[in-house]
């Protein structure tokens, strides 16, 4: 399935440009967000404005201080939510303001408890617009302005990640890198790469599930496919053969395991390559191979079947994007989306795939502000939208 | 009483002389037919199911009329026909599935067959499959013999080819929300290139170009053994089946995260529905395990890998720009309901431009290819095969046939196939911009035809066996025989009215084809055969009236008249009820009163006004002529029409089966008939003599005609010939089979319907007309 959609000028060739202070009158009033409410996470940006003046600081209401001071004074909200201060931007101009872009975090099925912290901060007195994507942006719209008396401005998701993209992107000189030699642990590392000449180039955002992207021009994309394989597996997966309950959980089990007890490797079947057909002994011939034997089954660990579970998944992921690469005759693959979040496993394993199934053709790439990129387009979006 | 001819005719009776006494080898559908003749072995070990496959013979008796006994060169009106039988070995492939676990009580029946023979020395065993190393050290214990090991992805392809070359509607689509589920797909002239998933542990994706030629283009660690191993921990059920068992149950939306789950609805920008997989498995991520139910599960995960095999299985399809994609291996094995999540994804990925396929014989791929490939000295792929329906076991969901027992309790499959005398290949005269199909109507689609045209046949076992009894009436056993025969199609009768997909789609020619090979099985290779032989003599005998009586008239009407006789001719077919019932009832039926029983014009098809004006055209070159009936349809309606041909300069093959069916004409009956016929027509001589009428076998040992698998002289002679128009006549021929081909050429498609049913169906009465000539590229047909 692909879906030709260019992005109209208006909404996507966001550039500082369309902020100058001469649209400082047409801006909306604060407090700024974007929010990204996906399957399993929510993502928030806020912009903090640096250049309050004395006069507007008086004439600004209570309530939008706290929540300023709220927002930016803690990096951990109620049990589940976060602020990652590393992706934290500063001096960024948006709508002719400048400030600083935080980055926040929340698993959207505690939606009802953001709710409710929202509206104990007063956010209901002060009637704004958010401008949000996702799924959620239609599933929880009425629950916004029945409880915090917030209107959301839905946006297209892939638009708005598309336009995050090019702004995060102009904005940080080192958001874009990739992993050298991902198969060596000793000499592998994290390269700065430049991608101020990025077209064309594919995106592959796995979030819950994942959407492959084909990016060919500032806003002019088109998606190619996608796949139900995708983070939101990864963890479900790994709560049912783990118990563990967390992303961050699954990841560190996975970062201690080891996948060859649970998969069936091409030497396991051949005794060694598949010559014939050039296939290496270390390759998964079929993931979770092993595991129908029950004396298999009783050995393994937690870890390894977690490890097995990243790789399965991030394997998939790579074949299905190496194909729609070729297919696209495109040599850059750019993943995003928060699957990648504290996940060093599964982008070195891209990488080492990505690389050897192409000969060298294709290059993973990634972004430091991973999953949220929609976010931010969404920020971008309510000052088009004002 | 005696005052009409036909009724001699029926008088004559026919007395086999038996050469030999044969043992039958078809006593019993049992394990391991024909073992004791095997002489080459393959196996195919699986981790589930293990499958051998073994070359042997078969003796057959034919019917052979002794050269220099022209039955009818002293025109008496009463004579015997004497005849042999001739015993010939026909070669014959065997294939058996069981599961692995029997496969010591099978080495153990094989040993104790062959080797009691002291024959097991001269046999090789060719192996394959994952069990291959495993059961190596078994293999030679029982056996002593060690066997050769071949390349799994060879056997497979190789496996393939043959089944798809050979086996007519091998492949099928599947669609659980069509009726019938299963579609099976006639045989096309092209079938390279093509692509070969095989879905075993892990997944390879093979790209085919020829005979010769394949690649390896993918694969995915995604596979059988993923579902297998996953769901065996996420379940706790015991197996792989147990696991397809918990899927059917199960439901996935209270597993997977649906599009509908994230944004209460579609996703209309990007045209996603609300239905749609957006997470496998990702509502998991968000409660507690113990809120999961195994079947939920289990079928969560099957969706998952196949739609994700079948995306990446049409991403190389798009890739390499191929339209057909055949799934083998064990993790589909035909079941269902991953057929129809795998085509989901296919079509869903493709936007429908690419066709999933199946295979009917999938689980026999790996060992008919390793067999292939230990007897290349055997020229097997040289030849064409046909699947022995009477030998095979249906195909039910995907499951093995427990209808067949060994010795007890293991339940097993078999596909059995016949060598053809000929190779056989596509009629070249069809046209290649509509697709074939050697049936008009499909019964597994159609219930109320499908429930009459069953019940039609078992009410016409009783005459068939009786006739089967009276052919051999001096053989010893021949009730027996003919009893068990009418048993086994009775059987058949009831398995294909419950699955009328058993044997790819139920048809009139399958039902047809069926019965045919099932006497032959039985050793009735041609019940019909004085029968034919005395009809052929009576219409000799009118053969001169019939000529004077067409040179008295003009050139037009003569045209009309021949058309007419033909019609008449065919009339006196003992395939139909209903006219068996007049020629074995008390009063006199011969040509004029068949003519009389005819429609009157316009018939129910008529083009005979543009046939007419056709004939006043330039007379066409060589034209293709394939006949029915022996006895008066050939002579007295057939013939006269062939000399008219040839009078105004064409050119005639004449096409007649190779093996006996019904009353049906054969090439080794027509031969000395033609010589008979020539010493009364010079025309027809003269012809014989300058090569310009050529008699020709088919291929073909059905009431029917199937133009995909078509003797490939013949092929070739057509070819040479340059033939512009093809004749078909009959019901099996022009009806059940053939009424919708297209052709290349012009065609004239002549019968008369001579069932009440049928003849309703088509909007007309018993004895309707049929009389379609077609243009190419002008199709109507009036």
């Amino acid at each position: 399935m692909s879906t030709e959609k260019n992005g109209s000028s208006n909404s996507t060739t966001i550039s500082r440009r369309n902020f100058s202070t001469s649209e400082k009158s047409e801006i909306p009033p604060m407090p700024w967000f974007g929010m990204d409410i996906g399957g399993t996470l929510t993502k928030l940006v806020y912009f903090e404005p640096t250049d309050i003046t004395p006069d507007e600081a008086d004439m600004e209401v209570e309530t939008l201080k706290n929540i300023r001071r709220y927002l930016t004074k803690n990096s951990a909200y109620g049990n589940t939510g976060r602020r990652d201060s590393h992706l934290q931007m500063n001096d960024v101009y948006i709508g002719g303001r400048k400030g600083i872009l935080h980055f926040i975090r929340f698993p959207t099925s505690k939606m009802a408890t953001f709710l409710d912290l929202a509206k104990s901060k007063g956010m209901a007195t002060l009637a704004s617009t958010v401008c949000a994507t996702g799924g959620g942006a239609y599933k929880f719209e009425n629950q916004f302005l029945q409880e915090v008396n917030l209107k959301l401005h839905k946006f297209d998701e892939l638009d708005s990640t598309i336009s995050g993209m090019e702004f995060i992107d102009a904005h940080n000189h080192c958001e874009c890198f990739y992993w050298a030699n991902p198969k060596d642990d000793s000499r592998c590392e994290k390269v700065p790469f430049d991608f101020s000449d990025p077209y064309p180039f594919m995106v592959v955002n796995v979030g819950s599930g994942v959407s492959m992207l084909v990016v060919t021009g500032p806003g002019k994309y088109r998606r190619v496919t996608g796949t139900s394989l995708g983070g939101g597996t990864f963890l479900g997966l790994c709560c049912l053969l783990t118990g563990c309950s967390s992303f961050e959980e699954a990841i560190q089990l996975a970062a201690n395991g080891d996948n060859t007890c649970v998969d069936k490797l091409v030497k396991d079947i051949y005794g060694g390559d598949y010559e014939k057909f050039g296939l290496h002994g270390d390759l998964v011939a079929s993931s979770f191979g092993q595991m129908n034997s029950k004396d298999r089954r009783a050995s393994v660990t937690k870890e390894d079947l977690a490890r097995a579970t990243l790789v399965t998944i991030t394997n998939n992921i790579g074949s299905i994007a190496r194909m729609c690469a070729v297919n696209e005759e495109i040599s850059r693959v750019v993943f995003i989306g928060n699957f990648l979040r504290v996940n060093t496993i599964s982008m070195k394993l891209l990488s080492y795939a990505m690389d050897y199934w192409s000969s060298g053709s294709l290059k993973a790439l990634f972004l430091e502000h991973e999953g949220y990129f929609g976010a931010v387009g969404c920020l971008l979006e309510l000052m088009r939208n004002a | 009483m005696m005052d009409s001819a036909v009724v001699e005719v029926m008088g004559i009776t026919g007395s086999p002389t038996v050469t030999q006494s044969i043992s039958l080898p078809h006593e019993e559908m049992h394990f391991f037919r024909n073992l004791a003749n095997a002489k080459r072995f393959a196996i195919d070990i699986g981790g589930s199911l293990t499958k051998i496959a073994y070359f042997s013979t078969v003796s057959h008796r034919r019917v052979r009329v002794p050269e220099g006994s022209d039955s009818d060169s002293n025109e008496q009106n009463t004579e015997k026909v004497n005849f042999t039988y001739e015993v010939c070995q026909a070669p014959r492939l065997h294939f058996i599935k069981f599961e692995t676990k029997y496969i010591q009580e099978c080495l153990d029946f094989i040993q104790k067959h062959l080797l009691g023979q002291g024959l097991i020395g001269q046999k090789f065993v060719k192996a394959t499959g994952g069990g291959s190393y495993k059961y190596s050290k078994l293999i030679e214990d029982k056996l002593g013999i060690t066997p050769e090991k071949e390349d799994e992805m060879d056997c497979l392809i190789k496996g393939a080819n043959f089944l798809l070359k050979n086996v007519s509607q091998e492949a099928f689509t599947y669609d659980r929300r069509r009726s019938p589920e299963y579609h099976f797909l006639p045989p096309g002239p092209v079938l390279f290139p093509y692509l070969l998933v095989n879905v075993g542990s892990g997944v390879s994706i093979l790209k085919v170009e020829s005979e010769e030629k394949y690649e390896r283009i993918g694969g995915t660690a995604t596979g059988g053994g993923t579902f297998w191993g996953l769901g065996t921990l996420l379940t706790g059920a015991k197996g792989f089946d147990e696991l397809l068992r918990l899927a059917e149950e199960g439901d996935h939306r209270k597993v997977d995260m649906l599009v509908r789950d994230i944004y209460s609805g579609d996703y209309v920008t990007l045209g996603l529905p609300g239905d749609l997989i957006a997470s496998s498995f990702g509502k998991a991520a968000h409660l507690n395990s113990g809120d999961f139910s195994a079947p939920d599960v289990a079928r969560s995960l099957l969706f998952t890998i196949a739609n994700d095999i079948g995306q990446i299985a049409c991403l190389y399809a798009l890739q390499h720009n191929l339209k057909r994609i055949y799934f083998g291996g064990y993790f589909l094995r035909n079941h269902p309901l991953t057929m129809y999540a795998v085509s989901y994804a296919i079509r869903y990925w493709s936007k429908e431009t690419v066709e999933p396929l199946f295979l009917r014989h999938e689980g026999y791929l790996g060992a008919i290819g390793a067999f292939l490939k230990g007897t290349e000295e055997l020229h097997t792929e040289k030849y064409s095969w046909q699947e022995n329906y009477a030998g095979s076991s249906g195909f039910m969901n995907g499951e093995l046939d427990t209808s067949y027992e060994f010795p007890s309790r293991i339940s097993v499959g078999f596909l059995e196939m016949d060598r053809a005398q000929r190779p056989v290949g596509y009629f070249p005269l069809l046209s290649p911009d509509v697709e074939y199909s050697p049936d008009t109507v499909n019964l597994a689609e159609d219930v109320e035809a499908r429930t009459y045209w069953i019940s039609c046949f078992e009410g016409s076992l009783d005459r068939i066996t009786e006739r089967a009894i009276e052919s051999q009436a001096s053989v010893a056993g021949s009730i027996d025989r003919a009893l068990r025969c009418k048993r086994k199609l009775l059987d058949r009768f009831r398995t294909l009215s419950i699955e009328p997909c058993a044997y790819g789609n139920l048809t009139v020619r399958s039902l047809l084809n069926t019965i045919e090979q099932c006497l032959r099985e039985f050793d009735f290779p041609d019940p019909y055969f004085s029968q034919k032989q005395g009809e052929n003599s009576f219409a000799l005998r009118e053969f001169d009236n019939q000529l004077r009586l067409l040179d008295s008239l003009t050139s037009e009407s003569r045209n009309v008249e021949l058309i007419w006789g033909v019609l008449a001719g065919n009339v006196f077919d003992w395939g139909a009820n209903a006219v068996a019932a007049l020629l074995e009832g008390p009063a006199t039926f011969g040509f004029e009163e068949a003519k009389a029983e005819l429609q009157r014009r316009p018939w129910l098809v008529d083009s005979l006004d543009r046939w007419l004006e056709r004939l006043k055209k330039k007379a066409h070159r060589c034209i293709t002529f394939f006949v029915d009936n022996s006895g008066i349809d050939f002579v007295l309606g057939v013939l006269p029409l062939v000399r008219e041909f040839l009078r105004n300069g064409s050119r005639v093959i004449l096409c007649a089966n190779s093996e006996p069916a019904l009353n049906d004409m054969t090439y080794d009956e027509m031969v000395p008939l033609l010589r008979l016929v020539g010493g009364k027509c010079n025309v027809i001589q003269d012809a014989m003599d300058q090569g310009r009428l050529m008699p020709h076998e088919t291929g073909q040992d059905s009431p029917c005609l199937d133009l995909s698998r078509i003797s490939q002289d013949l092929i070739q002679l057509i070819e040479r010939e340059g033939s512009d128009l093809v004749i078909i006549e009959g019901m099996g021929r022009a009806i059940h089979t053939n009424l919708s081909a297209k052709f290349k050429t012009e065609v004239l498609k002549l019968a008369v319907i001579k069932n009440a049913w049928l003849a309703k169906t088509l909007g007309g009465e018993v004895f309707s007309v049929v009389c379609s000539y077609e243009e190419p590229d002008s199709f109507q047909q009036c």
